[in-house]
């Protein structure tokens, strides 16, 4: 369960990103943030992992207070979310399967059991015959992939995605989203902010749009 | 246990797959350490060796005792009885004065002074062995032995090892001053090799911490680094000294031996080998942990 209420994010050259903005996503839904680039989606989205920290107003995030934690307790808060960046942020140094390792050895995991779930993390995303691949080799779509499969590999319940689509074109933006539909069914939480309307596919799902840091819907 | 196990597992393997996967540079570092530390340890061994030379030669600690040219021979006997009940005295022997002139007269070439000499110049004398060897029993001994009638005298022979142990002295200062400069400069090159390490993992730091990563998690694999470059430096000093003796003992062997005595250069102790790869160790991991401490903090994701 996410739950703003009240939050506003001034940057220090008194921008104001956020403005008294109150919400609340249960488990298990699918929700998207909608709005023009500047519209403040991605601070809403680091707002949840910690990465910025709120100016006024409370963030719960799975009945922990975001905007109050110390900084020894912020990991333990974002190993349970599944973060997708938008600038990706991709390791190029290694290659795929050792990408998608990364937060299971952050989080300690049985080198075995490890690595059967990395390879089943990339079997969903369809990467799994690249393993050995270095990124720098996939396409955009294949990389955008690599991100969801390292964002899930820990399974967390809750998945933040920051334009997922941002540079892709519609079928591999189609795949991309069919792809955030089935963790959904599967009972994950799931957070997508985009500028594409297209991307969405019916009124089954919910939508917080936000203009000029203010949330309209 | 086992996640903390593993944890740390983790860290030393990456510690050591960054050690090797640039070697030229970790061995430059791991060089420079090694000769930084070399020298303050190859000091001490020296030192450590030249102190057992002393000790080993001092090992007798003799007094000449002179009597005075007016004393008989009821003055030699009582000083003699006095020599034998002393307790700190282990022998003696009595060098009359005759046999002293006589002993000049041929060791040194200097017959025909002596000769031309209308009476001795020389005092009987007493050489005196002592029990203890320690300076400070020696000198009170040679103080006391002054004051009996009769004494003109009491040289303490084994002046020039003293002279030799308070230089020793000097010699351990300058080392450990040495050593805590090196010390410095060990920690400001461990500094900089994860200072740059941190800067080339920006982007590797920044997405683990990110997904979760602790501070600790981050740390460790670089303190590792630290404590391995420091320990390698460690046996490399280690193996410059085991050089320089190597090469140094043949030389010194033919040395000594024109003064007729056997002397050969003694690595350290295993015990002081132990420190010295602790100490580097420790060093290398204070070196990389003042770094991770200060740039660790500077790269918070945005």
């Amino acid at each position: 369960m996410i739950n703003f209420s009240n939050v506003s994010k001034r940057y220090p050259n008194s921008y104001d990103a956020l403005t008294k903005v109150s919400f609340t996503i249960e488990s298990g839904e699918m929700v998207f943030v909608t709005g023009h680039s500047g519209a403040g989606k991605s601070t809403l989205l680091k707002l949840i992992g910690a990465i910025e920290r709120p100016t006024s107003g409370t963030i719960i995030v799975n009945g922990q207070n975001v905007g109050a934690l110390k900084g020894g307790t912020i990991p333990i808060l974002r190993r349970n979310l599944g973060l997708i960046f938008q600038d990706q942020k991709i390791l190029f140094d290694r290659n795929v399967f050792d990408n998608v390792l990364l937060p299971l050895q952050i989080s300690s995991f049985d080198p075995k059991e490890a690595s059967g779930r990395v390879r089943a993390a990339l079997d969903k995303v369809g990467l799994l015959s690249k393993e050995k691949a270095k990124p720098i080799t996939l396409s955009g779509g294949e990389q955008q992939r690599l991100c969801i499969a390292r964002a899930v590999v820990n399974r967390p319940s809750i998945l933040i995605a920051d334009e997922p689509t941002g540079n892709l074109d519609s079928d591999y933006a189609h795949e991309i989203m069919n792809m955030f539909r089935s963790f959904h069914q599967v009972g994950v939480t799931v957070l997508i902010a985009t500028h594409d309307a297209a991307l969405l596919g019916g009124s089954q799902d919910r939508i917080l749009a936000l203009d000029r840091g203010i949330l309209t819907v | 246990m086992n996640v903390w196990l593993s944890h740390h597992f983790y860290a030393l393997l990456l510690a050591l797959k960054r050690l090797s996967r640039n070697p030229f540079p970790s061995f430059l570092s791991i060089i420079v350490i090694g000769i930084a530390l070399s020298l303050p340890a190859g000091g001490y061994m020296l030192l450590g060796n030249l102190q057992s030379l002393s000790g080993h030669i001092s090992g007798s600690p003799q007094l000449s005792l002179f009597l005075s040219m007016d004393s008989g021979s009821t003055d030699l006997s009582k000083i003699g009885s006095r020599l034998k009940q002393h307790p700190q005295v282990s022998s003696f022997n009595f060098i009359p004065k005759d046999s002293a002139l006589e002993q000049l007269k041929q060791g040194s070439g200097l017959a025909d002074v002596v000769d031309g000499l209308s009476q001795n110049p020389l005092p009987d004398a007493f050489v005196i062995n002592a029990k203890n060897s320690d300076p400070v029993v020696l000198e009170s001994l040679r103080s006391e032995l002054q004051k009996w009638p009769k004494v003109d005298h009491v040289q303490l022979d084994s002046v020039w090892a003293k002279r030799l142990d308070s230089l020793l002295n000097l010699g351990q200062l300058a080392v450990l001053m040495l050593a805590t400069l090196l010390s410095f400069a060990l920690v400001a090159v461990t500094f900089n090799t994860i200072r740059l390490q941190i800067l080339t993992r920006r982007d590797e730091i920044e997405v683990s911490k990110l997904i979760g990563a602790s501070n600790g998690f981050i740390r460790r694999p670089f303190l590792y680094f630290g404590a391995i470059q420091g320990m390698t430096g460690g046996i490399v000093a280690w193996l410059i000294i085991a050089l320089g003796i190597y090469l140094c003992n043949d030389a010194l062997a033919d040395l000594a031996s024109l003064y007729t005595f056997d002397f050969r250069l003694q690595h350290l102790s295993s015990k002081d080998c132990l420190s010295l790869l602790l100490f580097s160790t420790w060093l290398g991991w204070v070196g990389a942990w003042l770094s991770v401490t200060s740039h660790l903090s500077q790269i918070e994701p945005r």
